[in-house]
């Protein structure tokens, strides 16, 4: 488990990453908590020339009430997502979600803007964030821009930002005593979902999203529209799959995970509705 | 009696905690790959990711120009020199067994295999150099999977004709042991029940948690190889065996080793390349394999299609049984590999009185890493058989699995028993432990609750589970060995040596890779000479040390070599007693020896202590006449006949008939090993067991794609489960001593893992029987139980 050589700096700041980042270009990842990217590296899977290690911007670590949003600073580590008061009180599905994260070691290193840049359709945090309606802050030479979670995945470990570009904070919208719900379906404990969903939902209004039910995290739509037309639960849930794409592996099938998906969703909205 | 048995036991049976764990835990050990020596070099191997295929050309200029690279070698280049990998254990006289080059220069046969050497001056640079070696491969059709290989339309190896490598028969009318199968089935065809099954043993890997290593230092008068292996002894003859150094050459040390569980019970073409590349050079090397590397090209375990016919009258009393097994060797015979699924054999006739029985095994060769023993080898697959079988036949007759069991299985009174198979079973108490089991576990209540929830229509349905099994253990007798041609014995050698200063020094040949040896031997000798338990020290896994051993595995270590130790122990004290008996002017007869004292019986004041006696034999100033200095003793011991512990296991899962998924709510294993030395070591190889059991029904298969890539290559794909995956499990015993050696003592490393697997499967087809499912392929991961739920319901959702 030994990586490719490569060059390593440290930036103390968001501006001095996004400079080196800058520099080198392309052959430049950044190097957060490390838990998706240390180990497609010892397995050779990515072999960047340049590591920046952003795990010491030290201001790009909090939870803050803004208003009608909750501002969660990119290098927030996933535990202290987990137990924010903050979150608990506004936005407990994404705590709730965090702590399904790996294992604790995991979760005390790995990042949420890790997470979510990275863009794995099988992590939780993407799915999440986008079932809340969030919205990402990144930062490039040219200062920051805002993007919708719904706008922001474009592919298998494909976003919308750029290469000289940073995540740097992630809003979620309150959620206003919305009922919500967690699944995540999976073979072993701290692995990755064979399919989760995240959903909350208050009256006719509902956000779900899926995960790992396709290229990029699925915003289940349909689902979302039978719902606020006044479609039961269940007839609601068979749509879970209409957005989605899933692939086929060793733990299921297209099929099977097609099936689990409205299972998982119908089990989500009954459980966001007590 | 001997003279030690006349003081109480002290601590043997005490729940002493592991005196090796602070440094296997802590990791501040002597692991191989913490072992760095003056100007070592190190590899990486370059291996084939073809599972067949011709080498046309190497080239290896770009990875020689790499930093700090010595040398790039490969197969040509070493010819001869390398020497061959062994098969230990041809099971027939006409099995066929293709060359087994550690590092081949022509023909690559599973993807994996090494085709070049990288030797660099650190880990990482040769790991950066062995990318840049570009080998051209013609690629060759692949055969994959058991039945692939039986068609023989696709040829692991062209040059043998044939896939099929050897097949080896048992049958109890031929052997005299019991009566003709045929004729069994055909009877019961005419009158009674006939069960026809076809279960498939998915392909497992050992998965231990230390990664392979090896360190080879030429430079001295000995070449010595360290390894992380569990078969020191084995090695090193194999070695001299093979490479042509003579064996008063080499010596082996196996040092602390993190795990093995079968898996590291073989000599290794990394060990070959390694020692090759060492004496070439005449440098220290080390390799030390990644995780994936570990995955893809250590040997696995199990994989076997097993085709089984078990005839029994209306009552459901077994008439006879006839097994077939497929079994798939990989694309090389493994040192033990043919005879791991032959010792199956043995274990069909499990805990039962079938009056006939047939045993074949066809052996077969594919393009797929080598298999060879794991947890168990042989054993968990034919307990699987069985015990699945007599579900199936309690569902047929209509009764309680555990009644089926009980109209089966040899009573305690019947004891010794010599089975269908040929075997004598030394002691055993079937009833005991069952009964133990289903009291514990409140089997009525859950039968009970089961029944609501299948009135209900429950979505979560519950299930119970039952197996019931015996095992060999103790590996084993010389002379049955080398009936079945194994190619060495299976005794075990010991060594007690009492210090001047009253301390001693135990040699072992059974060198340990986790289990607890230095504790457990140690509490035996405290015993025995009734010294404290601190001051016995336990050495193994140096063959300069330990100069006489057969290793670990096969749960021998109790059964043959601590029995060693005790025999030896009590050559000391022989030898002890003439000496005392010198010193304090009596008769030896008239010597008790208690609590590591001697003593004139009836003048207690008149007595030697053991330590004092140690000095004396060491100054030799006063000694009786003909007596040699020093106080030790060596014993090697062949054991009269293997062990044969035995238990009951039960488990209650909840089956979520929605998605497949399977929770297991309670599990509760009873074994019975005979003597426990240290029940809280029992109790950990119960828990370890059952997992590896648990993860076999549940989570693990070694997955191939039909062109040959390890599609399980990582821990990530791989499922060994972890702790938060498996539930609490409940472990009690019965003590059933064996009468073959003077501990009493069966042996418990791999019971878990035999009674595991077909108590979990029984209890998630108990749960579904309802819905009519009464198969359940392995490992039953969610997608297989919605699968098969989704089939007995006739696609009905």
């Amino acid at each position: 488990m030994i990586p490719a050589a490569f060059d390593y700096k440290r930036a103390s700041s968001a501006a001095e990453a996004i400079s080196l980042v800058g520099q080198y270009g392309s052959d430049a990842k950044f190097l957060a908590g490390g838990h998706s990217l240390l180990p497609l590296m010892k397995l050779r899977l990515a072999q960047p020339a340049m590591l920046i290690d952003i795990g010491r911007v030290k201001d790009l670590s909090y939870i803050k009430d803004a208003g009608k949003h909750i501002a969660i600073g990119a290098l927030t580590r996933h535990m202290d997502v987990e137990t924010s008061k903050v979150l608990h009180e506004h936005a407990p599905l994404l705590s709730h979600a965090a702590a399904h994260v790996g294992d604790s070691q995991v979760r005390h290193r790995g990042t949420i803007g890790g997470s979510i840049a990275h863009a794995d359709p099988a992590s939780d945090l993407p799915a999440t964030t986008l079932a809340l309606g969030a919205t990402y802050v990144v930062q490039g030479p040219k200062g920051q821009r805002e993007i919708a979670a719904a706008k922001f995945f474009k592919g298998f470990l494909e976003s919308d930002l750029a290469a000289d570009e940073m995540l740097v904070e992630i809003r979620v919208p309150k959620m206003q005593g919305a009922g919500w719900s967690f699944q995540k379906f999976n073979r072993r404990a701290q692995d990755w979902a064979i399919v989760g969903v995240a959903a909350w939902r208050r009256k006719n209004e509902a956000g779900v999203a899926l995960v790992n039910m396709g290229s990029t995290p699925i915003l289940a739509t349909s689902v979302a529209g039978a719902l606020a037309k006044g479609a039961s639960v269940g007839d609601a849930a068979a749509l879970a799959s209409n957005e989605a794409d899933p692939q086929s592996d060793l733990n299921a099938s297209t099929e099977y995970r097609k099936h689990l998906a409205s299972v998982l969703v119908r089990r989500a909205l009954e459980d966001a509705s007590k | 009696m001997t003279a030690t048995q006349d003081r109480p036991a002290a601590e043997i049976g005490k729940d002493r905690r592991r005196k090796e764990d602070q440094r296997l835990i802590t990791g501040r050990t002597r692991w191989t790959d913490n072992i760095t020596l003056p100007g070592m070099l190190h590899l990486a191997m370059v291996r084939s990711p073809f599972a067949h295929a011709t080498i046309t050309s190497i080239d290896v200029e770009a990875a020689k120009a790499s930093p700090n690279v010595v040398a790039v070698l490969t197969g040509k280049d070493f010819g001869d020199e390398l020497g061959v990998c062994i098969n230990a254990w041809p099971i027939t006289p006409d099995q066929k067994t293709p060359a087994h080059s550690p590092m081949p220069a022509d023909r690559v046969a599973f993807a994996g295999e090494v085709v070049a050497v990288v030797v660099a001056r650190s880990a990482a640079e040769a790991r950066d150099a062995a990318e840049l070696v570009d080998v051209e491969y013609d690629e060759l059709p692949a055969v994959v999977g058991i039945k692939n290989a039986l068609e023989d339309s696709v040829l692991a190896h062209p040059d043998l004709g044939t896939n099929k490598s050897a097949l080896w028969v048992f049958d109890s009318g031929d052997a005299g042991t019991g009566g003709d199968v045929e004729a069994a089935i055909e009877e019961a065809r005419a009158n009674g029940i006939v069960i026809e099954r076809e279960y498939r043993q998915q392909r497992l890997i050992p998965a231990f948690m230390e990664p392979r290593s090896v360190v080879v230092d030429p430079t001295g008068e000995q070449i010595t190889m360290w390894s992380a292996t569990q078969i020191p002894h084995i090695l090193r003859f194999a070695l001299a065996a093979t490479t042509g150094v003579p064996e008063s050459k080499i010596r082996v040390i196996a040092p602390d080793v993190g795990g093995g569980f079968g898996g590291k019970l073989q000599t290794t073409p990394e060990e070959w390349i390694a020692w090759a590349v060492a004496r070439r050079l005449a440098k220290p090397v080390k390799y030390t394999e990644t995780r994936s590397e570990s995955l893809l090209a250590a040997h696995h375990g199990r994989d076997q299609v097993q085709t089984l016919t078990l005839a029994a009258d209306k009552d459901g009393k077994v008439t006879g049984f006839k097994v077939h097994l497929d079994a798939d060797l990989g694309a090389y015979i493994a040192i033990v590999g043919g005879g791991v699924p032959v010792l199956g054999a043995f274990m069909f006739n499990a805990i039962y009185k079938f009056p006939s029985y047939r045993f074949e095994c066809q052996t077969v060769l594919t393009n797929t890493t080598l298999t060879d023993a794991y947890r168990g080898a042989g054993r968990p697959e034919a307990t699987y058989a069985v015990e699945r079988m007599m579900d199936e036949l309690a569902a047929e007759v209509g009764v309680d699995p555990l009644e089926i069991r009980e109209r089966n299985w040899i009573t305690h009174e019947e004891f010794p028993f010599t089975t269908v198979a040929g075997l004598e079973y030394d002691s055993g108490n079937y009833e005991a432990a069952t009964a133990k089991a289903k009291e514990s576990f409140g089997y009525d209540a859950l039968r009970a609750e089961q029944k609501e929830r299948r009135e209900r229509g429950d979505r979560v349905q519950l299930g119970i589970g039952v197996s019931t099994f015996t095992e060999m253990c103790g590996l084993a007798p010389s002379r049955v060995l080398g009936s079945l041609d194994y190619g060495a014995g299976g005794w075990e050698h010991a060594s007690v040596r009492m210090l001047a200063t009253g301390k001693v020094e135990i040699v072992t040949g059974a060198s340990a890779h986790g289990q607890g040896h230095e504790t457990a031997f140690s509490q035996i000798v405290a015993d025995r000479l009734g010294v404290p338990f601190e001051d016995v020290e336990v050495l193994h896994g140096d063959t300069q040390i330990a100069h006489k051993g057969l290793d670990t595995y096969g749960s021998r270590s109790l059964p043959v070599g601590g029995v060693a130790i005790a025999m030896a122990c009590d050559k000391v004290i022989e030898k002890a007693k003439t000496i005392a008996a010198h010193q304090l002017e009596c008769a030896a007869e008239d010597l008790q020896f208690v609590g590591g004292t001697f003593s004139v019986k009836g003048s207690p004041d008149r007595a030697l202590p053991l330590a004092a006696i140690a000095f004396g034999a060491f100054t030799a100033h006063n000694l009786p006449e003909g007596c040699e200095p020093n106080l030790e003793a060596q014993v090697s011991y062949d054991p009269p006949n293997f062990s044969w512990p035995f238990g009951t296991h039960m488990c209650v899962v909840e089956v979520d008939t929605e998605t497949g998924a399977v929770e297991i709510l309670k599990y509760i294993a009873v074994d019975d090993c005979g003597n426990q030395i240290n029940p809280l070591i029992v109790e950990g190889q119960v828990h370890g067991g059952v997992v590896q059991g648990i993860a076999q029904a549940l989570f693990e298969e070694a997955v191939y794609d039909s062109d040959g890539n390890l599609k399980t290559s990582t821990l990530a794909e791989y499922l060994v489960p972890a702790a938060c995956d498996v539930p609490p499990i409940t472990t009690a015993h019965t003590t059933t001593p064996s009468p073959t050696n003077q501990l009493g003592v069966k042996g418990i490393g791999e019971a878990g893992t035999i009674g595991a697997a077909p108590t979990v499967i029984n209890a998630i087809i108990d749960a579904l029987s309802s819905l009519g499912v009464k198969s359940m392929a392995m490992p039953a991961s969610p997608q297989t139980v919605w699968k098969t739920i989704q089939a007995a319901r006739g696609g009905k959702k």
